[in-house]
Protein backbone atom coordinates (compact mmCIF):
# COMPACT_ATOMS: atom_id res chain seq x y z
CA UNK A 1 0.00 0.00 0.00
CA UNK A 2 1.37 3.93 -0.68
CA UNK A 3 2.61 5.41 2.07
CA UNK A 4 0.72 8.94 2.66
CA UNK A 5 2.04 11.68 4.76
CA UNK A 6 0.46 13.87 6.90
CA UNK A 7 0.36 16.72 4.49
CA UNK A 8 -1.09 14.07 1.71
CA UNK A 9 -3.89 13.30 4.51
CA UNK A 10 -4.73 16.93 5.14
CA UNK A 11 -5.14 17.64 1.10
CA UNK A 12 -7.15 14.10 0.80
CA UNK A 13 -9.52 15.27 3.98
CA UNK A 14 -9.65 19.04 1.70
CA UNK A 15 -10.64 17.36 -1.20
CA UNK A 16 -13.37 14.79 1.20
CA UNK A 17 -14.84 18.25 2.38
CA UNK A 18 -14.95 19.73 -1.05
CA UNK A 19 -16.79 17.03 -2.22
CA UNK A 20 -19.41 16.83 0.21
CA UNK A 21 -20.04 20.40 0.04
CA UNK A 22 -20.44 19.79 -3.72
CA UNK A 23 -22.90 16.64 -3.44
CA UNK A 24 -25.43 18.12 -0.85
CA UNK A 25 -25.71 21.50 -2.68
CA UNK A 26 -26.20 19.40 -6.16
CA UNK A 27 -28.56 17.31 -3.97
CA UNK A 28 -30.29 20.01 -2.33
CA UNK A 29 -30.44 17.66 1.07
CA UNK A 30 -28.53 15.64 2.57
CA UNK A 31 -26.25 16.06 5.83
CA UNK A 32 -22.95 17.98 5.96
CA UNK A 33 -22.36 18.50 9.54
CA UNK A 34 -21.86 14.80 10.58
CA UNK A 35 -19.87 14.47 7.23
CA UNK A 36 -17.61 16.97 7.76
CA UNK A 37 -16.60 16.22 11.08
CA UNK A 38 -15.72 12.82 10.40
CA UNK A 39 -13.59 14.12 6.66
CA UNK A 40 -9.75 13.67 8.89
CA UNK A 41 -11.19 10.09 10.45
CA UNK A 42 -12.04 9.10 7.02
CA UNK A 43 -8.50 10.38 5.56
CA UNK A 44 -6.54 8.72 7.45
CA UNK A 45 -8.50 5.10 7.16
CA UNK A 46 -8.96 5.07 3.48
CA UNK A 47 -5.42 6.44 2.75
CA UNK A 48 -2.93 4.97 5.97
CA UNK A 49 -4.78 2.48 8.01
CA UNK A 50 -7.11 0.42 6.22
CA UNK A 51 -5.92 -2.79 4.44
CA UNK A 52 -7.86 -2.59 0.87
CA UNK A 53 -7.40 -2.60 -2.86
CA UNK A 54 -9.95 -1.05 -4.82
CA UNK A 55 -9.17 -3.67 -7.85
CA UNK A 56 -10.10 -6.56 -5.04
CA UNK A 57 -13.30 -5.22 -2.94
CA UNK A 58 -13.96 -8.27 -1.86
CA UNK A 59 -10.86 -10.10 -0.72
CA UNK A 60 -11.17 -12.06 2.03
CA UNK A 61 -8.90 -10.83 3.98
CA UNK A 62 -9.74 -7.12 3.79
CA UNK A 63 -10.14 -4.42 6.64
CA UNK A 64 -14.14 -4.10 6.80
CA UNK A 65 -15.44 -0.74 7.73
CA UNK A 66 -18.57 0.16 8.92
CA UNK A 67 -20.13 3.45 9.06
CA UNK A 68 -23.25 3.27 11.47
CA UNK A 69 -23.94 6.97 11.37
CA UNK A 70 -25.26 6.07 7.50
CA UNK A 71 -26.62 9.83 6.91
CA UNK A 72 -22.59 10.86 7.10
CA UNK A 73 -22.97 9.16 3.04
CA UNK A 74 -21.32 12.26 1.48
CA UNK A 75 -18.05 11.46 2.97
CA UNK A 76 -17.67 7.85 2.91
CA UNK A 77 -18.74 8.51 -0.48
CA UNK A 78 -16.38 10.48 -1.21
CA UNK A 79 -13.74 9.08 0.73
CA UNK A 80 -14.07 5.43 -1.44
CA UNK A 81 -14.21 7.64 -5.30
CA UNK A 82 -11.06 9.27 -4.51
CA UNK A 83 -10.03 5.81 -2.96
CA UNK A 84 -10.02 4.65 -6.31
CA UNK A 85 -13.18 2.36 -5.86
CA UNK A 86 -15.31 4.14 -8.43
CA UNK A 87 -15.17 7.11 -10.59
CA UNK A 88 -15.18 10.93 -8.82
CA UNK A 89 -18.17 12.00 -11.79
CA UNK A 90 -20.75 9.17 -10.09
CA UNK A 91 -20.70 11.39 -7.51
CA UNK A 92 -22.98 13.77 -8.71
CA UNK A 93 -25.69 11.67 -8.97
CA UNK A 94 -25.79 11.32 -5.23
CA UNK A 95 -29.73 11.42 -3.78
CA UNK A 96 -31.07 11.41 -7.44
CA UNK A 97 -32.84 9.07 -9.01
CA UNK A 98 -30.78 6.29 -11.71
CA UNK A 99 -27.63 6.80 -9.13
CA UNK A 100 -26.90 4.14 -6.59
CA UNK A 101 -25.28 6.85 -4.53
CA UNK A 102 -28.30 6.24 -1.98
CA UNK A 103 -29.61 9.33 0.60
CA UNK A 104 -27.99 6.93 2.96
CA UNK A 105 -24.90 4.54 2.89
CA UNK A 106 -25.74 1.46 0.28
CA UNK A 107 -24.10 -1.74 -0.36
CA UNK A 108 -24.79 -1.91 -3.99
CA UNK A 109 -21.65 1.55 -4.04
CA UNK A 110 -18.54 -0.34 -4.53
CA UNK A 111 -16.44 -0.37 -1.29
CA UNK A 112 -19.27 -0.15 0.85
CA UNK A 113 -19.29 -3.31 3.68
CA UNK A 114 -23.21 -2.75 4.77
CA UNK A 115 -26.04 -0.62 4.43
CA UNK A 116 -26.39 1.87 6.77
CA UNK A 117 -29.05 4.56 8.24
CA UNK A 118 -31.32 3.56 11.11
CA UNK A 119 -28.79 4.50 13.96
CA UNK A 120 -27.46 1.59 16.48
CA UNK A 121 -27.16 -1.14 14.21
CA UNK A 122 -23.72 -1.01 12.49
CA UNK A 123 -21.73 -1.61 15.67
CA UNK A 124 -23.62 -4.97 15.82
CA UNK A 125 -22.86 -5.66 12.26
CA UNK A 126 -19.12 -5.12 13.14
CA UNK A 127 -19.75 -7.59 15.71
CA UNK A 128 -20.81 -9.69 13.38
CA UNK A 129 -18.09 -9.81 10.89
CA UNK A 130 -15.28 -9.44 13.89
CA UNK A 131 -16.38 -12.76 14.76
CA UNK A 132 -16.35 -13.99 11.36
CA UNK A 133 -12.99 -12.98 11.41
CA UNK A 134 -12.03 -14.71 14.64
CA UNK A 135 -14.28 -18.14 12.98
CA UNK A 136 -11.92 -17.97 10.11
CA UNK A 137 -8.60 -17.30 11.43
CA UNK A 138 -8.47 -13.63 9.74
CA UNK A 139 -5.87 -11.23 11.02
CA UNK A 140 -8.40 -8.31 9.88
CA UNK A 141 -9.91 -5.79 11.49
CA UNK A 142 -13.12 -4.66 11.53
CA UNK A 143 -13.92 -0.79 11.64
CA UNK A 144 -16.90 1.17 12.76
CA UNK A 145 -17.63 4.63 12.77
CA UNK A 146 -20.71 5.76 15.63
CA UNK A 147 -22.33 9.48 16.18
CA UNK A 148 -22.42 10.39 19.79
CA UNK A 149 -26.50 11.19 19.10
CA UNK A 150 -26.15 7.40 17.84
CA UNK A 151 -25.00 6.03 21.18
CA UNK A 152 -28.28 6.94 22.90
CA UNK A 153 -29.70 4.04 20.53
CA UNK A 154 -29.79 0.85 23.76
CA UNK A 155 -28.28 -1.24 20.88
CA UNK A 156 -24.85 0.32 20.89
CA UNK A 157 -24.47 -1.06 24.22
CA UNK A 158 -25.77 -4.07 23.99
CA UNK A 159 -23.10 -4.63 20.79
CA UNK A 160 -20.58 -2.98 23.06
CA UNK A 161 -21.65 -6.08 25.39
CA UNK A 162 -21.36 -8.85 22.92
CA UNK A 163 -17.73 -7.26 21.80
CA UNK A 164 -16.35 -8.01 25.04
CA UNK A 165 -17.89 -11.20 25.82
CA UNK A 166 -15.99 -12.62 22.85
CA UNK A 167 -12.69 -10.32 23.11
CA UNK A 168 -12.80 -9.09 19.71
CA UNK A 169 -9.56 -7.11 19.72
CA UNK A 170 -10.06 -6.94 16.17
CA UNK A 171 -12.76 -4.76 16.50
CA UNK A 172 -12.28 -0.89 16.55
CA UNK A 173 -15.32 1.73 17.31
CA UNK A 174 -14.71 5.24 16.30
CA UNK A 175 -16.85 7.55 18.23
CA UNK A 176 -17.45 10.69 15.93
CA UNK A 177 -18.29 13.25 19.53
CA UNK A 178 -19.50 16.11 17.79
CA UNK A 179 -21.90 17.05 20.48
CA UNK A 180 -24.38 18.38 17.89
CA UNK A 181 -27.66 15.79 16.86
CA UNK A 182 -30.65 17.03 14.78
CA UNK A 183 -32.78 18.47 17.42
CA UNK A 184 -29.68 20.33 18.92
CA UNK A 185 -26.52 19.85 21.46
CA UNK A 186 -26.35 15.89 22.81
CA UNK A 187 -25.83 17.35 26.20
CA UNK A 188 -29.37 18.95 25.79
CA UNK A 189 -31.28 16.58 24.34
CA UNK A 190 -29.85 13.62 26.03
CA UNK A 191 -27.07 13.92 28.35
CA UNK A 192 -25.14 10.44 28.21
CA UNK A 193 -22.43 10.46 31.06
CA UNK A 194 -18.79 10.28 30.66
CA UNK A 195 -18.55 7.95 27.48
CA UNK A 196 -14.83 6.89 28.51
CA UNK A 197 -15.61 5.57 31.51
CA UNK A 198 -18.84 4.27 30.65
CA UNK A 199 -17.12 2.00 27.61
CA UNK A 200 -14.16 1.00 30.02
CA UNK A 201 -16.60 -0.55 32.45
CA UNK A 202 -18.55 -2.43 29.43
CA UNK A 203 -14.93 -4.00 29.18
CA UNK A 204 -13.18 -2.28 25.98
CA UNK A 205 -9.92 -0.13 26.08
CA UNK A 206 -10.99 3.30 25.81
CA UNK A 207 -8.47 6.04 23.92
CA UNK A 208 -9.83 9.63 23.72
CA UNK A 209 -8.35 11.78 20.90
CA UNK A 210 -8.69 15.09 19.15
CA UNK A 211 -10.34 13.52 15.82
CA UNK A 212 -9.16 16.28 13.61
CA UNK A 213 -5.03 15.66 14.39
CA UNK A 214 -4.46 12.96 11.83
CA UNK A 215 -0.90 12.32 14.20
CA UNK A 216 -3.79 11.45 17.33
CA UNK A 217 -5.56 9.54 14.92
CA UNK A 218 -2.69 7.61 13.42
CA UNK A 219 -1.46 6.46 16.46
CA UNK A 220 -4.93 5.61 18.34
CA UNK A 221 -5.37 3.47 15.35
CA UNK A 222 -1.73 2.02 15.43
CA UNK A 223 -2.03 1.13 19.43
CA UNK A 224 -5.97 -0.35 19.04
CA UNK A 225 -4.67 -2.75 16.16
CA UNK A 226 -2.19 -4.39 18.62
CA UNK A 227 -4.79 -4.79 21.09
CA UNK A 228 -4.27 -7.94 22.61
CA UNK A 229 -7.60 -9.24 24.19
CA UNK A 230 -10.38 -6.57 24.18
CA UNK A 231 -11.98 -4.55 21.25
CA UNK A 232 -11.13 -0.62 21.31
CA UNK A 233 -12.89 2.43 21.52
CA UNK A 234 -11.65 5.85 20.13
CA UNK A 235 -13.30 8.69 21.26
CA UNK A 236 -12.66 11.59 18.62
CA UNK A 237 -13.48 14.74 19.76
CA UNK A 238 -15.04 16.53 17.14
CA UNK A 239 -16.26 19.88 15.75
CA UNK A 240 -20.05 19.08 13.50
CA UNK A 241 -19.36 20.77 9.91
CA UNK A 242 -15.64 21.28 10.69
CA UNK A 243 -13.97 23.76 7.98
CA UNK A 244 -17.26 25.68 7.29
CA UNK A 245 -17.48 28.88 9.69
CA UNK A 246 -21.10 29.17 9.34
CA UNK A 247 -21.72 25.05 10.07
CA UNK A 248 -19.61 24.62 12.56
CA UNK A 249 -21.35 23.56 15.91
CA UNK A 250 -24.69 24.63 14.32
CA UNK A 251 -27.30 21.91 14.40
CA UNK A 252 -28.85 23.39 11.73
CA UNK A 253 -26.40 21.91 9.02
CA UNK A 254 -26.95 18.64 10.70
CA UNK A 255 -29.24 17.98 7.47
CA UNK A 256 -29.47 20.60 5.87
CA UNK A 257 -27.31 21.80 2.51
CA UNK A 258 -25.64 25.25 1.94
CA UNK A 259 -29.13 27.09 1.75
CA UNK A 260 -27.81 29.56 -0.71
CA UNK A 261 -25.00 30.22 -3.93
CA UNK A 262 -23.46 32.61 -2.13
CA UNK A 263 -23.07 30.13 1.02
CA UNK A 264 -21.92 27.15 -0.79
CA UNK A 265 -19.14 29.48 -2.24
CA UNK A 266 -18.28 30.61 1.35
CA UNK A 267 -18.00 26.85 1.75
CA UNK A 268 -15.65 26.07 -1.01
CA UNK A 269 -14.04 29.11 0.21
CA UNK A 270 -13.71 28.26 3.21
CA UNK A 271 -12.31 24.48 2.82
CA UNK A 272 -9.60 25.50 0.39
CA UNK A 273 -8.18 23.08 -1.79
CA UNK A 274 -8.24 22.70 -5.80
CA UNK A 275 -9.53 26.36 -6.72
CA UNK B 1 -57.00 -34.39 17.63
CA UNK B 2 -56.23 -36.94 14.66
CA UNK B 3 -54.52 -40.03 16.05
CA UNK B 4 -51.62 -40.11 14.54
CA UNK B 5 -48.43 -39.50 16.60
CA UNK B 6 -47.55 -36.25 17.76
CA UNK B 7 -43.97 -34.40 17.26
CA UNK B 8 -41.95 -31.62 18.45
CA UNK B 9 -41.05 -29.18 15.69
CA UNK B 10 -38.08 -27.29 17.85
CA UNK B 11 -36.69 -30.54 18.62
CA UNK B 12 -36.72 -31.47 15.32
CA UNK B 13 -35.01 -27.75 14.44
CA UNK B 14 -32.47 -28.39 16.73
CA UNK B 15 -31.49 -31.88 16.02
CA UNK B 16 -31.63 -31.27 12.24
CA UNK B 17 -29.01 -27.97 12.66
CA UNK B 18 -26.78 -30.39 14.74
CA UNK B 19 -26.74 -32.51 11.22
CA UNK B 20 -26.63 -29.38 9.05
CA UNK B 21 -23.86 -28.68 11.87
CA UNK B 22 -21.43 -31.23 11.00
CA UNK B 23 -22.04 -30.98 7.17
CA UNK B 24 -21.36 -27.72 6.43
CA UNK B 25 -18.14 -25.81 8.86
CA UNK B 26 -19.64 -22.01 7.67
CA UNK B 27 -22.98 -22.76 9.63
CA UNK B 28 -23.29 -20.68 12.60
CA UNK B 29 -26.14 -20.62 15.34
CA UNK B 30 -27.19 -17.53 17.62
CA UNK B 31 -29.93 -17.30 20.30
CA UNK B 32 -31.00 -14.57 22.82
CA UNK B 33 -30.69 -17.29 26.23
CA UNK B 34 -33.69 -18.74 24.90
CA UNK B 35 -31.24 -22.00 23.15
CA UNK B 36 -32.85 -24.34 25.76
CA UNK B 37 -36.77 -23.87 24.44
CA UNK B 38 -35.73 -23.17 21.08
CA UNK B 39 -33.28 -26.30 21.33
CA UNK B 40 -30.46 -24.32 19.61
CA UNK B 41 -28.69 -25.54 22.47
CA UNK B 42 -28.84 -29.29 20.73
CA UNK B 43 -26.15 -27.06 18.40
CA UNK B 44 -24.81 -25.20 20.74
CA UNK B 45 -23.60 -28.44 22.88
CA UNK B 46 -21.91 -30.12 19.70
CA UNK B 47 -20.29 -26.78 17.91
CA UNK B 48 -19.98 -24.64 20.86
CA UNK B 49 -17.86 -22.31 18.73
CA UNK B 50 -20.03 -21.59 15.99
CA UNK B 51 -22.93 -20.93 18.55
CA UNK B 52 -23.11 -17.39 19.83
CA UNK B 53 -25.43 -16.83 22.75
CA UNK B 54 -25.94 -12.98 22.26
CA UNK B 55 -27.64 -12.40 25.91
CA UNK B 56 -31.24 -10.60 26.45
CA UNK B 57 -30.04 -8.58 23.28
CA UNK B 58 -32.08 -9.36 20.54
CA UNK B 59 -31.02 -6.19 18.57
CA UNK B 60 -27.82 -7.34 18.96
CA UNK B 61 -28.47 -10.57 18.04
CA UNK B 62 -29.74 -9.80 14.45
CA UNK B 63 -27.06 -6.91 13.63
CA UNK B 64 -24.51 -9.51 14.29
CA UNK B 65 -26.10 -12.47 12.18
CA UNK B 66 -26.17 -9.36 9.55
CA UNK B 67 -22.68 -8.87 9.88
CA UNK B 68 -21.34 -12.51 10.19
CA UNK B 69 -23.55 -13.44 7.00
CA UNK B 70 -21.60 -10.32 5.31
CA UNK B 71 -18.84 -12.34 5.90
CA UNK B 72 -20.18 -15.38 4.26
CA UNK B 73 -21.29 -17.78 7.13
CA UNK B 74 -24.66 -19.38 7.18
CA UNK B 75 -26.73 -17.83 9.42
CA UNK B 76 -29.54 -19.54 11.57
CA UNK B 77 -30.72 -16.96 14.48
CA UNK B 78 -33.76 -17.91 16.65
CA UNK B 79 -35.55 -17.10 20.17
CA UNK B 80 -39.37 -16.63 20.69
CA UNK B 81 -41.57 -15.00 17.90
CA UNK B 82 -43.03 -12.58 19.91
CA UNK B 83 -39.15 -10.81 20.88
CA UNK B 84 -37.87 -11.50 17.46
CA UNK B 85 -40.59 -8.76 16.20
CA UNK B 86 -38.70 -6.36 18.63
CA UNK B 87 -35.82 -6.22 15.63
CA UNK B 88 -38.06 -5.44 13.13
CA UNK B 89 -36.08 -2.46 11.86
CA UNK B 90 -32.93 -4.42 12.42
CA UNK B 91 -34.74 -7.07 10.31
CA UNK B 92 -35.75 -4.30 7.72
CA UNK B 93 -32.67 -2.54 7.40
CA UNK B 94 -28.88 -4.76 8.43
CA UNK B 95 -30.83 -8.43 7.02
CA UNK B 96 -33.65 -7.50 4.52
CA UNK B 97 -32.00 -4.39 2.91
CA UNK B 98 -28.58 -5.98 2.44
CA UNK B 99 -30.44 -9.35 1.22
CA UNK B 100 -28.43 -11.61 3.60
CA UNK B 101 -28.91 -14.97 3.71
CA UNK B 102 -30.29 -15.26 7.44
CA UNK B 103 -32.39 -17.58 8.58
CA UNK B 104 -34.68 -16.22 11.29
CA UNK B 105 -36.52 -19.72 12.79
CA UNK B 106 -38.40 -18.84 15.77
CA UNK B 107 -40.52 -21.05 18.01
CA UNK B 108 -43.26 -20.16 20.87
CA UNK B 109 -45.73 -18.79 17.86
CA UNK B 110 -49.45 -18.73 18.19
CA UNK B 111 -51.51 -19.87 20.85
CA UNK B 112 -50.17 -23.13 21.30
CA UNK B 113 -47.53 -21.27 23.71
CA UNK B 114 -50.56 -21.92 26.51
CA UNK B 115 -50.11 -20.61 29.62
CA UNK B 116 -47.52 -18.20 29.47
CA UNK B 117 -50.54 -15.46 28.24
CA UNK B 118 -50.75 -13.10 26.13
CA UNK B 119 -48.10 -11.29 26.10
CA UNK B 120 -46.05 -14.29 24.76
CA UNK B 121 -48.47 -15.43 22.46
CA UNK B 122 -47.82 -13.86 18.82
CA UNK B 123 -50.46 -14.03 16.20
CA UNK B 124 -49.16 -11.01 13.74
CA UNK B 125 -45.84 -12.06 13.07
CA UNK B 126 -46.59 -13.97 9.66
CA UNK B 127 -47.91 -10.78 8.55
CA UNK B 128 -44.93 -8.25 10.14
CA UNK B 129 -42.71 -10.65 8.17
CA UNK B 130 -44.61 -10.87 4.77
CA UNK B 131 -44.12 -7.05 4.41
CA UNK B 132 -40.54 -7.35 4.53
CA UNK B 133 -39.23 -6.52 0.82
CA UNK B 134 -36.90 -9.97 0.30
CA UNK B 135 -37.92 -12.05 3.00
CA UNK B 136 -39.41 -15.24 2.76
CA UNK B 137 -42.09 -17.23 4.91
CA UNK B 138 -42.70 -20.90 5.93
CA UNK B 139 -44.69 -21.99 9.05
CA UNK B 140 -43.90 -25.65 8.45
CA UNK B 141 -46.71 -28.20 9.55
CA UNK B 142 -45.15 -30.87 11.43
CA UNK B 143 -41.59 -31.91 12.40
CA UNK B 144 -40.94 -33.54 9.38
CA UNK B 145 -41.98 -30.47 7.66
CA UNK B 146 -39.57 -28.70 9.78
CA UNK B 147 -36.56 -31.00 9.37
CA UNK B 148 -36.75 -30.63 5.18
CA UNK B 149 -37.29 -26.98 5.68
CA UNK B 150 -34.36 -26.07 7.51
CA UNK B 151 -32.07 -28.41 5.23
CA UNK B 152 -33.38 -26.79 2.16
CA UNK B 153 -32.47 -23.51 3.93
CA UNK B 154 -29.04 -24.42 4.89
CA UNK B 155 -28.49 -25.86 1.39
CA UNK B 156 -30.15 -23.90 -0.93
CA UNK B 157 -32.19 -21.10 0.96
CA UNK B 158 -31.48 -17.49 -0.45
CA UNK B 159 -31.65 -14.56 1.08
CA UNK B 160 -33.80 -13.53 4.34
CA UNK B 161 -36.04 -16.57 5.58
CA UNK B 162 -38.44 -16.52 8.83
CA UNK B 163 -39.61 -20.22 9.91
CA UNK B 164 -42.35 -20.05 12.37
CA UNK B 165 -42.23 -22.84 15.02
CA UNK B 166 -44.39 -23.90 17.76
CA UNK B 167 -44.10 -24.24 21.49
CA UNK B 168 -46.21 -27.84 21.66
CA UNK B 169 -45.89 -31.06 19.36
CA UNK B 170 -48.26 -31.36 16.32
CA UNK B 171 -49.35 -34.11 13.94
CA UNK B 172 -47.13 -35.94 12.38
CA UNK B 173 -48.88 -35.45 8.61
CA UNK B 174 -46.38 -35.87 6.04
CA UNK B 175 -44.13 -38.81 5.12
CA UNK B 176 -40.86 -39.43 5.78
CA UNK B 177 -39.77 -38.87 1.89
CA UNK B 178 -41.39 -35.71 1.94
CA UNK B 179 -39.57 -32.95 0.51
CA UNK B 180 -40.35 -29.41 0.90
CA UNK B 181 -40.37 -27.09 -2.27
CA UNK B 182 -39.88 -22.93 -1.03
CA UNK B 183 -43.41 -21.46 -3.02
CA UNK B 184 -45.43 -25.35 -3.37
CA UNK B 185 -48.38 -26.39 -1.43
CA UNK B 186 -49.19 -29.99 -0.86
CA UNK B 187 -52.43 -31.45 -0.97
CA UNK B 188 -53.64 -33.79 2.00
CA UNK B 189 -57.18 -34.48 0.53
CA UNK B 190 -58.28 -33.94 -2.69
CA UNK B 191 -62.39 -32.84 -2.87
CA UNK B 192 -64.24 -30.81 -5.20
CA UNK B 193 -66.50 -29.06 -3.28
CA UNK B 194 -64.39 -26.64 -1.16
CA UNK B 195 -60.99 -25.96 -0.46
CA UNK B 196 -60.29 -25.25 3.25
CA UNK B 197 -56.12 -23.77 2.73
CA UNK B 198 -54.23 -24.35 6.61
CA UNK B 199 -51.36 -23.14 8.20
CA UNK B 200 -49.76 -25.05 10.93
CA UNK B 201 -51.21 -27.05 13.34
CA UNK B 202 -54.54 -26.16 11.84
CA UNK B 203 -53.91 -28.22 8.82
CA UNK B 204 -54.46 -31.13 11.16
CA UNK B 205 -57.80 -29.45 12.57
CA UNK B 206 -58.69 -29.44 9.02
CA UNK B 207 -58.43 -32.79 8.16
CA UNK B 208 -60.37 -33.48 11.46
CA UNK B 209 -63.17 -31.22 9.76
CA UNK B 210 -62.80 -32.74 6.18
CA UNK B 211 -63.46 -36.15 7.66
CA UNK B 212 -66.70 -34.77 9.40
CA UNK B 213 -67.70 -33.00 6.52
CA UNK B 214 -67.66 -36.08 4.27
CA UNK B 215 -70.52 -37.43 6.59
CA UNK B 216 -72.59 -34.50 5.87
CA UNK B 217 -72.16 -34.75 2.26
CA UNK B 218 -69.48 -32.07 1.80
CA UNK B 219 -66.27 -33.14 0.07
CA UNK B 220 -63.64 -30.38 1.06
CA UNK B 221 -59.56 -30.32 -0.30
CA UNK B 222 -56.97 -29.90 2.49
CA UNK B 223 -54.52 -27.98 1.23
CA UNK B 224 -50.97 -27.47 3.42
CA UNK B 225 -49.66 -23.75 2.60
CA UNK B 226 -46.71 -24.00 4.32
CA UNK B 227 -44.71 -21.39 2.50
CA UNK B 228 -46.94 -18.30 2.85
CA UNK B 229 -43.96 -15.73 0.77
CA UNK B 230 -44.16 -16.54 -1.66
CA UNK B 231 -47.46 -18.51 -1.80
CA UNK B 232 -48.84 -21.26 -4.43
CA UNK B 233 -50.65 -18.82 -6.22
CA UNK B 234 -51.71 -21.90 -8.63
CA UNK B 235 -52.90 -24.18 -6.08
CA UNK B 236 -55.11 -21.20 -4.89
CA UNK B 237 -56.09 -20.21 -8.28
CA UNK B 238 -57.15 -23.99 -9.21
CA UNK B 239 -59.12 -24.36 -5.82
CA UNK B 240 -60.71 -21.24 -6.56
CA UNK B 241 -62.06 -22.43 -10.47
CA UNK B 242 -62.32 -26.09 -9.07
CA UNK B 243 -64.72 -25.92 -5.88
CA UNK B 244 -65.70 -22.63 -5.95
CA UNK B 245 -65.12 -21.57 -1.92
CA UNK B 246 -62.04 -21.36 -0.24
CA UNK B 247 -61.71 -21.66 3.50
CA UNK B 248 -58.48 -20.53 5.29
CA UNK B 249 -57.72 -21.37 9.17
CA UNK B 250 -54.67 -20.31 10.52
CA UNK B 251 -53.00 -20.28 14.18
CA UNK B 252 -52.69 -16.10 13.69
CA UNK B 253 -54.56 -13.16 12.96
CA UNK B 254 -56.61 -13.52 10.20
CA UNK B 255 -55.40 -9.88 9.12
CA UNK B 256 -52.15 -9.99 7.14
CA UNK B 257 -51.66 -14.12 7.51
CA UNK B 258 -52.51 -16.85 5.15
CA UNK B 259 -56.50 -15.78 5.14
CA UNK B 260 -55.25 -12.23 3.52
CA UNK B 261 -52.42 -13.73 0.92
CA UNK B 262 -55.05 -16.26 -0.29
CA UNK B 263 -57.79 -13.52 -0.65
CA UNK B 264 -55.47 -11.38 -2.49
CA UNK B 265 -54.51 -13.98 -5.01
CA UNK B 266 -58.11 -14.95 -5.30
CA UNK B 267 -58.98 -11.70 -5.72
CA UNK B 268 -56.30 -10.97 -8.50
CA UNK B 269 -56.71 -13.80 -10.42
CA UNK B 270 -60.13 -15.82 -9.58
CA UNK B 271 -62.47 -14.01 -7.32
CA UNK B 272 -63.94 -16.45 -4.90
CA UNK B 273 -65.29 -16.13 -1.61
CA UNK B 274 -62.97 -17.05 0.53
CA UNK B 275 -63.81 -17.36 4.87
CA UNK B 276 -60.89 -17.04 6.84
CA UNK B 277 -60.90 -18.22 10.44
CA UNK B 278 -58.26 -17.39 12.77
CA UNK B 279 -57.80 -15.07 15.72
CA UNK B 280 -60.08 -11.90 15.12
CA UNK B 281 -57.97 -8.61 16.00
CA UNK B 282 -57.10 -10.05 19.47
CA UNK B 283 -54.80 -11.07 22.22
CA UNK B 284 -54.76 -14.86 23.22
CA UNK B 285 -54.54 -15.21 26.65
CA UNK B 286 -53.53 -17.98 29.29
CA UNK B 287 -54.94 -21.55 29.63
CA UNK B 288 -53.91 -24.78 28.11
CA UNK B 289 -52.50 -24.71 24.47
CA UNK B 290 -55.11 -26.88 22.94
CA UNK B 291 -58.35 -25.45 24.73
CA UNK B 292 -57.94 -21.89 23.83
CA UNK B 293 -58.60 -23.19 20.27
CA UNK B 294 -62.04 -23.61 21.55
CA UNK B 295 -62.30 -20.54 23.54
CA UNK B 296 -61.50 -18.53 20.53
CA UNK B 297 -63.80 -20.72 18.00
CA UNK B 298 -61.24 -22.58 15.81
CA UNK B 299 -61.56 -25.75 16.73
CA UNK B 300 -62.60 -28.53 14.44
CA UNK B 301 -66.20 -27.78 15.29
CA UNK B 302 -66.08 -24.13 14.39
CA UNK B 303 -64.17 -25.59 11.12
CA UNK B 304 -67.14 -27.38 10.26
CA UNK B 305 -69.33 -24.68 10.91
CA UNK B 306 -67.85 -22.30 8.66
CA UNK B 307 -67.25 -24.82 6.15
CA UNK B 308 -70.72 -25.97 5.72
CA UNK B 309 -71.89 -22.15 5.99
CA UNK B 310 -70.31 -21.38 2.66
CA UNK B 311 -73.16 -22.79 1.13
CA UNK B 312 -75.90 -20.92 3.11
CA UNK B 313 -76.57 -17.96 1.27
CA UNK B 314 -77.37 -16.19 4.99
CA UNK B 315 -74.04 -16.71 6.11
CA UNK B 316 -71.92 -13.40 6.67
CA UNK B 317 -68.85 -12.32 8.74
CA UNK B 318 -70.19 -10.97 11.93
CA UNK B 319 -69.11 -7.34 12.37
CA UNK B 320 -65.62 -6.88 14.37
CA UNK B 321 -62.79 -3.83 13.37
Amino acid sequence: MEQYKEADLKNIATSIRRKIIEMVYSAKSGHPGGSLSIADILAVLYFKELNIDPLDPTNPDRDRLVLSKGHASPGLYAALSLRGFFPESLLTGFRKLNSKLEGHVHRGVPGVEASTGSLGQGLGIGVGMALAGKLDSKNYHVFVIVGDGEIEEGSIWEALMAGAKYKLNNLIVILDKNGVQLDGYTKDIMPIGNVKDMVSSFGWDAIEINGHNFEEIISAVEKAKKSQHKPTFIIANTIKGKGVSYMENNPKYHGAPPASQEEYEQALREIGGED
Amino acid sequence: MLKVPAESLRDAYGEELKILGAKYKDLVVLDADLSSSTKTSIFGKAFPDRFFNMGIAEQSMVATAAGLSLSGKKVFASTFAVFLMRTYEQMRQSVCYNNLDVNFVVTHSGITVGEDGATHQIVEDVGIMSGLPNMKVTVPVDSIETRSVIEFLAEKGRGPNFVRLSREKFPVLNNKDYEFRQGKSVTFKDGDDVTIIGMGVMVSFALEAAEQLKSRGIDARVINMSSIKPIDREAIVKAAKETGHIVTVEEHSIYNGLGSRTAEVASDEYPVPVWRLGMKDTFGKSGKGWELFDYFHMGVEDIVKLTEGCFREEQRYENFP
